[in-house]
């Protein structure tokens, strides 16, 4: 096997041994996806949406809920204890660059934020009769720039974080204005003009715009696509402008 | 390189490294700054192939910054170092395939197994060595697939030598080894590093243990506030430090080192090319002159060096050698 190879395989098994996080990041909206969908009161119909009700308007916000999960805690733990515990500078002494093991999270976390969406996306429809997206290109296209997005921001706090400890702070006090904001507590559609224009343009109410949009009507605006473009670019750049290897 | 007005001076400088060998190691007037703060000063010092050579001084001397810099992980502010001939900063690639480091306090993942670590290792060297063998000689055959976070702090460190030692390293370079263990998982360790070297390994080690030094260490570098305060051997830099004495000559026949060894005033008997070194203590030089004489030797060229390293190491820095050195 490469080099690249086994450094994927190992973080594998340590995502394995340590399932924390994917119990935060599939675990979590699997077990919320359940509960709403089980609601009586989530199946009324939502004033203003084309008949959708409340669950399918929350399809969306779990989506990026496991996202979210798992790129403010899952992603940056892991780099920034690597860098703690020294790991990052042993690497830096041996033929393989320290950005591997970067590039290795990335490509483990991204396989667990897929699969994270592809189930609740598919189990809602099959289980909980959410409607089929309209544009499933559109869908795909969000969700791969929502990754984008979110993954960028898990990146700049393991940059900004000095500690793996800090990263849970860091990552929980990010979470709940980016929750809010995506509708957790209180639906896009419900929300009062101001908020859901402040929503418009934070990552995860850009996200959710975007999903919500692929499912009911079809490809989706341009305006959340390119707000989650921009979150990429400049999460990455600042990202990469901060980011220390010891 | 410091100088000294003293007779110390002889002594301090670089004892020639064994002959006929190529150096493994060069690094000359390397110096490093973080801001205002002089972390190397000014460094020089050469290992031959196949040499243990130590790097010696209290905490904060800087052995760390020096050694951080001639692996390539730091940028010195000016000096030159080649490994091999290599440039550590020019050719990174070249000199990450020939060098093993095991660095101060490294850990790894909690979670991953011995065996998992090493195959991870492993495939990042072109020519690795086996697996099988390397558990073996560090003692690590029972531990192969145990997680790192139930290995002991000797196993960890074995395995932290381990992980230096895999791309079958030209050059190892080894920071602060045995910190940490116990007495018995320090003799083995030590044991393992001459192993090493057997096969052909150059070895850098910094420590602040003298009694590792002492043990291991073909030369020893000693480093206060980032200079070179003395090199040479560690029996010669031992000797000095009591009070004992050198005497250096060129004897006019061939004789067998036990002529002196045998005598009260002799620690140790040293060769240099055709020069022969004798340290010791006492009416040094009589009993030396008397033995040769008596078996029918002539000593010429005698060159006495009473010199005291920790009056040497006094002047130079204001610490005591042995208690800084151990107790740092």
């Amino acid at each position: 096997m490469s080099a690249f190879g086994q450094v994927v395989r190992n973080e594998a098994r340590l995502v394995r041994r340590q399932p924390t996080n994917m119990i935060g990041s599939i675990g979590l909206p699997v077990v919320l996806m359940i509960i709403f969908g089980e609601l009586p009161s989530f199946h009324q119909p939502v004033p203003g949406y084309g008949g959708l009700i409340l669950f399918d308007t929350y399809v969306p916000i779990i989506m990026v809920l496991g996202l979210t999960m798992l790129t403010l805690l899952g992603l940056p733990g892991p780099l920034v204890s690597y860098r703690e515990l020294g790991i990052l500078r042993r690497l830096s002494t041996t033929p393989v660059p320290p950005s591997w093991l970067l590039a290795a999270q990335v490509v483990v976390q991204l396989c667990i934020a897929l699969a994270g969406l592809a189930i609740v996306n598919i189990a809602s429809v099959a289980a909980f009769g959410a409607p089929v997206p309209k544009s499933p290109g559109g869908l795909a296209l969000s969700c791969l720039l929502a990754i984008g997005g979110l993954f960028a921001l898990g990146l700049l706090i393991a940059a900004l974080a000095p500690t793996a400890n800090s990263v849970n702070v860091i990552g929980r006090l990010a979470l709940i204005p980016l929750l809010f904001f995506a509708g957790l507590w209180l639906p896009r559609a419900l929300m009062p003009a101001v908020l859901l224009d402040i929503s418009n343009y934070t990552p995860l109410g850009a996200a959710v715009e975007a999903i919500q949009g692929s499912v009911q009507t079809g490809f989706p605006p341009a305006t959340p696509l390119l707000v989650l473009a921009g979150y990429t670019l400049v999460f990455a750049f600042l990202a990469r402008r901060f980011f220390r290897w010891e | 390189m410091a100088t000294l007005e003293s007779p110390a001076a002889v002594s301090l400088q670089e004892a020639p490294a064994a002959a006929g060998r190529r150096p493994a190691v060069e690094v000359a007037h390397l110096r490093k700054t973080y801001g205002t703060l002089v972390a190397v000063d000014d460094v020089s010092f050469t290992v031959a192939e196949g040499e243990i050579f130590g790097i010696l001084g209290p905490n904060g001397a800087g052995k760390t910054t020096a050694i951080e810099c001639a692996i390539g992980l730091r940028r010195p502010d000016a000096g030159t170092i080649r490994l091999l001939g290599l440039d550590p900063h020019a050719d990174p690639d070249q000199v990450h395939e020939i060098v093993g480091v095991q660095l101060q306090s490294g850990a790894l993942p909690a979670k991953l197994r011995v065996g998992e670590i090493l195959e991870e290792y492993r495939s990042f060297y072109r020519d690795p060595a086996d697996m099988a063998e390397l558990l073996d000689v560090l003692g690590l055959v029972a531990k192969r697939g145990d997680y790192y976070r139930s290995l002991s702090g000797g196993q960890r460190q074995r395995l932290s030598i381990a992980l230096a030692l895999i791309g079958r390293p030209r050059i190892a370079v080894l920071d602060e080894m045995t910190t940490g263990l116990d007495p018995q998982a320090r003799r083995d360790t030590w044991e393992l590093i001459e192993q090493i070297r057997d096969r052909g390994v150059t070895i850098v080690l910094v420590t602040h243990f003298m009694e590792e030094a002492e043990r291991l260490c073909d030369r020893v570098a000693l480093i206060d506030h980032g200079r070179v305060v003395a090199l040479d051997t560690p029996a010669r830099l031992a000797t000095q430090a009591r009070g004992g004495k050198t005497v250096r000559f060129l004897p006019s026949a061939p004789f067998e080192d036990r002529l002196l060894t045998g005598l009260p005033e002799v620690s140790w008997v040293e060769r240099e090319g055709q020069h022969v070194v004798v340290t010791g203590t006492g009416e040094l030089v009589n009993a030396v002159i008397l033995a040769l004489h008596a078996a029918g030797v002539t000593a010429r060229d005698v060159q006495l060096d009473s010199s005291n390293l920790e009056d040497a190491f006094v002047k130079l820095t204001g610490k005591n050698l042995h208690t800084e050195g151990v107790l740092a």
